[in-house]
Formats: C-alpha cells, sequence, structure tokens
C-alpha cells in the first residue's frame, strides 16, 4: 500500500511557531476586493486555511534577495504589437451570444447608479 | 480487443493508409469504448459524438488524396482538456461558473490538430480552472484512476490522463501550470509532455497563471507525445506570448541514442519525503539510462525548497488577476437576485466558483494587495529567478534532469483534504513551470499495481534531446505497453 507521508510536518512546526494569523476582518477585506462573497461560516474555515497557507510561505522572508530582479515572464523580451489593421472579428450579435442578459447586441446589467 | 487500443498514432494512421480501418471505425470504437466504460471513469465532460462523426465521414470523403501526404494525426480521434475552447461545443472549465458556454473561437492547440484532419472526441474532466492535483475539484463529477477506481487520476489534467489510460482515445490535450500533465500522466500510467513556455500557441485556453499556463499532449508512448507536438508547436500571432522558433523535427530526434549523454539527478528532490517504492522506481530508471551509457551525476538545485512557496503566492496573484472576468456580464451564469452591479458580482462569482478557485482568489488578492505585496508577491517573483538560475548552472553540466514526478503513486479520494497537503504532491513539477523548462512523465514500473512516473527536464526549446532521453529509456524499460486492468473487459 502507498504509504502515508509526513509532507506535512514542516507545517505543523510552523503552526507551532510564526503562524500568520489572518483575522476575520483580513478574510472580509480581501474577499471584498476580490468581488467575492464569504458567509460567516466560509470566513472561519478561510481564516484557517489561508493562514497556513501563507505560514508556508513564510520561508521566503528567509532569504537575502537583495538585488535579485524579479521575474514575472520567461523569454518575453519585447511587447508584442500588430498593426493597427481593420480585421474579421465577431458580430455583435455573436459577441453577446453567451450573456445572461442581452438586449439588442448589448449587454445588459443591474442599475449601476442608485435612483 | 477493439480495432484501436493498443496501437499508437503511427500504427494507426498505416492501418488508416493501407485502408484497413477507416476514420469513422477509429471514432465509433472510441464512441464504443466511452459508452461502456466511462460511466465508471468519468473522464468527459462533454463527447461530441455527432460532430466527430461528421468529421470522420467528411474525411473520408477526401482519402482520394494520396495517404502518404495525409499527416499522421488525419483521422485519428483525441481528447481535449475543458479549458481548450473549441467553437460550437460547450466548454466549461469544470465551473459552474461557465455552465452553458458555449465559445465562438477554437483554440490554436486545437484547430492545428482538425486542420491536420484530427477528430475531437470530446471535452475532459479537469479540477475546476485547472486548479488541483485531484480532479476532486471538478464542479460537475470526479475522475476515477482506470488503475484502481476508489483512487484519483491525478489534476489537473485527470480526464485527458484517464481518458488515455482507460484507451477511450490514443492521445489527448491538456495543460500544465504547476504539473498538470505530467502528475495525472504519472498517476495513469501515460506519457504527458510540458513544453517549453511559449512553444505552443495558448491562444483559446481558458488562462489559469499566465506566466505558467503550456498546453501539451498526454499519450500512451513517448513517439505519440513528438507526433502530436510536432502537430501543436509553433508560433501563433493570436498569442502574444509564443515565441518565433524554428519548429526541429521531433520525430527525427527519437534516435534511441543516449550515449554520453549526461544525466542530471537534484540532490535536493531526493532529499524530500517520498514513498520507497517511487524512490526504487527511479534509481531503477537511472540504472537504465547508465546501462544505455548515458553518464548519470548528482547535481544542486538549491533553491528547490523554496519552489512551492513562490508557486502557490505567484500562481494564485495571476490567477485572481485572470479570474475576474467572472462577473456574470459576458458569459456563464449570473446570480439574478441582485439589487445593483456589485452585488450581481459577488454573488455570481460566489455560487459559481468551488472553493479551491475561492482559496486561490482570495491568497492571490491577498499577495498583491497594498501592504503585503513586497513581502509575498515580489519576494516569490525574486525567487522564480534564483529557480530559473539554478537551472541554468545545472544545465551547463547535465543534458537533462531526473527525478520522480510525483513523491507518491495515485491517492485515495479524501485523502489529501486539506489544501496545503495537496499543494505539496506538485512538489518536483513546479519549479519545472516556474523556470519555464520543457518536461516529460514516462511510466518507470509499478508500486503496489500503481503506476510510478519519472520526470525528465529539459533546456529551454531543446525537446529534441528531452525526447529522445526519454523515449531511449521508454524503449529500454518496456514499461510503455503496461495497461490498466480495472476496467476489465474494455482493456
Amino acid at each position: 500500500m502507498t504509504s502515508e507521508l509526513n509532507l506535512a510536518g514542516r507545517l505543523g512546526e510552523r503552526v507551532e511557531g510564526h503562524f500568520v494569523h489572518l483575522t476575520t476582518d483580513d478574510v472580509v477585506h480581501v474577499a471584498a476586493l476580490a468581488r467575492l462573497h464569504v458567509t460567516s461560516e466560509e470566513t472561519e474555515s478561510l481564516v484557517l486555511e489561508l493562514s497556513r497557507i501563507l505560514d508556508y510561505a513564510r520561508d521566503l522572508q528567509e532569504l537575502d534577495l537583495t538585488g535579485v530582479p524579479a521575474t514575472s515572464q520567461i523569454g518575453i523580451t519585447t511587447t508584442v504589437v500588430r498593426a493597427d489593421e481593420r480585421r474579421p472579428s465577431l458580430t455583435a450579435a455573436e459577441a453577446v451570444a453567451n450573456a445572461p442578459d442581452e438586449d439588442e447586441g448589448m449587454f445588459r446589467v443591474p442599475a449601476v447608479l442608485e435612483g | 480487443m477493439s480495432a484501436m487500443r493498443g496501437l499508437g498514432i503511427r500504427a494507426l494512421h498505416h492501418e488508416l493508409a493501407e485502408g484497413r480501418l477507416t476514420a469513422s471505425d477509429l471514432i465509433q470504437d472510441s464512441l464504443a469504448a466511452i459508452e461502456t466504460a466511462d460511466g465508471r471513469v468519468g473522464a468527459f465532460l462533454h463527447v461530441t459524438r455527432e460532430r466527430a462523426l461528421t468529421q470522420a465521414s467528411a474525411g473520408e470523403g477526401v482519402s482520394g488524396v494520396p495517404a502518404p501526404a495525409r499527416g499522421l494525426l488525419a483521422g485519428i480521434p483525441f481528447a481535449a482538456k475543458d479549458n481548450l475552447c473549441v467553437e460550437g461545443v460547450p466548454t466549461t472549465c469544470a465551473s459552474r461558473i461557465l455552465e452553458g458556454y458555449v465559445p465562438p473561437h477554437t483554440a490554436t492547440a486545437v484547430r492545428r490538430i482538425e486542420t491536420a484532419g484530427g477528430v475531437l472526441i470530446g471535452k475532459a474532466n479537469l479540477d475546476e480552472f485547472a486548479m488541483g492535483s485531484s480532479t476532486e475539484n471538478s464542479g460537475f463529477h470526479p475522475t476515477h484512476n482506470p488503475w484502481d477506481l476508489t483512487r484519483v487520476p491525478g489534476g489537473s489534467s485527470g480526464g485527458s490522463a484517464a481518458a488515455v489510460a482507460a484507451g477511450f482515445v490514443p492521445y489527448a490535450l491538456g495543460s500544465d501550470t504547476g504539473g498538470s500533465i505530467r502528475q495525472p500522466a504519472a498517476f495513469c500510467g501515460v506519457v504527458g509532455l510540458k513544453p517549453t513556455y511559449g512553444l505552443v500557441s495558448r491562444f483559446g485556453l481558458v488562462a489559469f497563471a499566465s506566466s505558467l499556463d503550456q498546453i501539451g499532449p498526454l499519450t500512451r508512448s513517448v513517439e505519440d507525445a513528438a507526433i502530436v507536438l510536432q502537430g501543436i508547436a509553433g508560433w501563433d500571432e493570436l498569442d502574444s506570448t509564443s515565441v518565433q522558433v524554428d519548429i526541429p523535427d521531433y520525430l527525427a530526434s527519437l534516435t534511441g541514442d543516449v550515449a554520453g549523454l549526461r544525466v542530471g539527478v537534484p540532490a535536493e528532490y531526493f532529499e524530500t519525503d517520498m514513498d520507497q517504492g517511487v524512490r526504487d522506481r527511479v534509481m531503477e530508471a537511472l540504472d537504465t539510462l547508465r546501462r544505455l551509457g548515458a553518464e548519470v551525476r548528482t547535481i544542486r538545485l538549491p533553491h528547490t525548497r523554496y519552489a512551492l512557496s513562490a508557486y502557490y503566492l505567484i500562481a494564485p496573484a495571476e490567477a485572481s488577476s485572470n479570474l475576474a472576468r467572472y462577473d456574470g456580464v459576458r458569459f456563464g451564469v449570473r446570480a439574478n437576485d441582485a439589487p445593483n452591479l456589485l452585488a450581481m458580482y459577488e454573488r455570481t462569482r460566489s455560487a459559481g466558483f468551488g472553493p479551491e478557485v475561492k482559496r486561490r482568489i482570495l491568497i492571490g488578492t491577498y499577495a498583491l494587495s497594498s501592504g503585503y505585496y513586497d513581502a509575498y508577491y515580489k519576494r516569490a517573483q525574486q525567487v522564480r529567478t534564483l529557480i530559473r538560475q539554478d537551472f541554468q548552472t545545472a544545465f551547463a553540466e547535465v543534458d537533462v534532469i531526473v527525478s520522480p514526478t510525483t513523491p507518491t503513486p495515485a491517492f485515495r479520494f479524501g485523502e489529501k483534504a486539506d489544501p496545503l497537503t495537496m499543494y505539496l504532491n506538485d512538489i518536483y513539477t513546479i519549479p519545472v513551470n516556474l523556470a519555464g523548462l520543457p518536461a516529460i512523465s514516462v511510466p518507470c514500473g509499478l508500486q503496489d499495481g500503481l503506476p510510478v512516473g519519472l520526470q525528465l527536464i529539459g533546456r529551454p526549446f531543446d525537446e529534441p534531446t528531452l525526447l529522445r532521453a526519454a523515449h531511449a529509456y521508454e524503449q529500454a524499460a518496456g514499461f510503455s505497453g503496461l495497461r490498466p486492468t480495472a476496467l476489465g473487459e474494455v482493456q
């Protein structure tokens, strides 16, 4: 049988050592930024889960990264542009074909402004 | 035994060219296998039955063309992971938020195969938006490993891997952001190739983490992987990250000769916890490579231990940005009871995304947010530089790097309920994505009746050497003929 590995052992030590405590407020704030509604039940488990993931990432803090450049992409040296020419594209009807709500080739959304 | 199963792409092409089989035979065969056994496997989210039958008979209409003029992929069925858009075919990314979405465009990788005469059989299951390592995160249903139906097929390309392992299709396309082709290939005993970042166009691949995502094949052999790669590689103006490089003849690189090839074994990978059986199989594989004349030596990749942390900040950060587009306005589902636009966004996204996708969006948003950007996202990007430099240094001394693909064989459903424990499963595959390198998983035997995967990593755009090494090993080891037995007579 597949043996049970203690891959998370390091995590256990860290939980007792330097646990990153996110608060309920942190989770609610980040959820608002991400346009996610979280229930209080979800928030409770997210505080723990996200804290454990972020705590695992604490090992990044122990490295001396002075002068190390950041890598955001591999192999891209220039911004790719194309000629600004008209070319075949979707029709308005095709563009809105997947919309949950559309009207005469436009996306319809709930009121943006009150009143 | 059906006409198709057990034959590689080249052999199937030969049967078609000689007129012993037709494309319709192959499609019927594939559909029959799916009909018989996919109820137990769950590899597919959508089977394109009518479309495939129409295409196959249309293809036969032009078979007056001399056979050698038609490519190796012509008339041969394949599956595509359901995060690859195909015009007129539902594409869900295994997410409820995209239920009912029918894209108006076709992914370049799929289009190239279809232009070559390949016939899409269906869209394969995945972890929602490719976030996961077991396909348990699918918003629709799990996929079962054909070797043991009580175990996961891996993920996120679990449906693609299971479809190939079960003999439903000769090959499938998947995507790999942190191991999502190689890990399920290892768990299902098939070959999985993640090409160099930029080699295969991602146009039409629903974006997860744009600096890491790459499309590649899952196949039964290294030769088939080379054939499919030949079909999908190359610059595409529709993907600004696709690279203009000459595409070599990948099949020609499969010489079987690895005499003098310098094979690096990263010490850091073997210092981690891994199943003894996995360790044993990989050591045996290294012996095989030595016997073939390769020179095996230990190398150092000193920043390996930081790769997982860096990945699980960078990938969610990019995902939090990419998944902002699911707002209930242009496609997918919308929560209908919202009083205003902001509430509509929040309710749509909260109802449409599953728990793991929400976790990653939240982690990513946090890592990018004011006050935490420097400590998390920026440091992760700096570590990414160090990981890339580790590989550059290593590749000055060796031609390929060899490791296990995963620390364990396929695990049971629910076994890794804690998110972080699940993430640790990707420990050997993630550094490759961070560095943009090509890598392949090849079966290297069984442990307790479950497949074990050998990972080979190559230099950027050096797929020829990578495939040559993998093919030579595969031919010498003789594991490519192993087939699962859990499905009984279907196999």
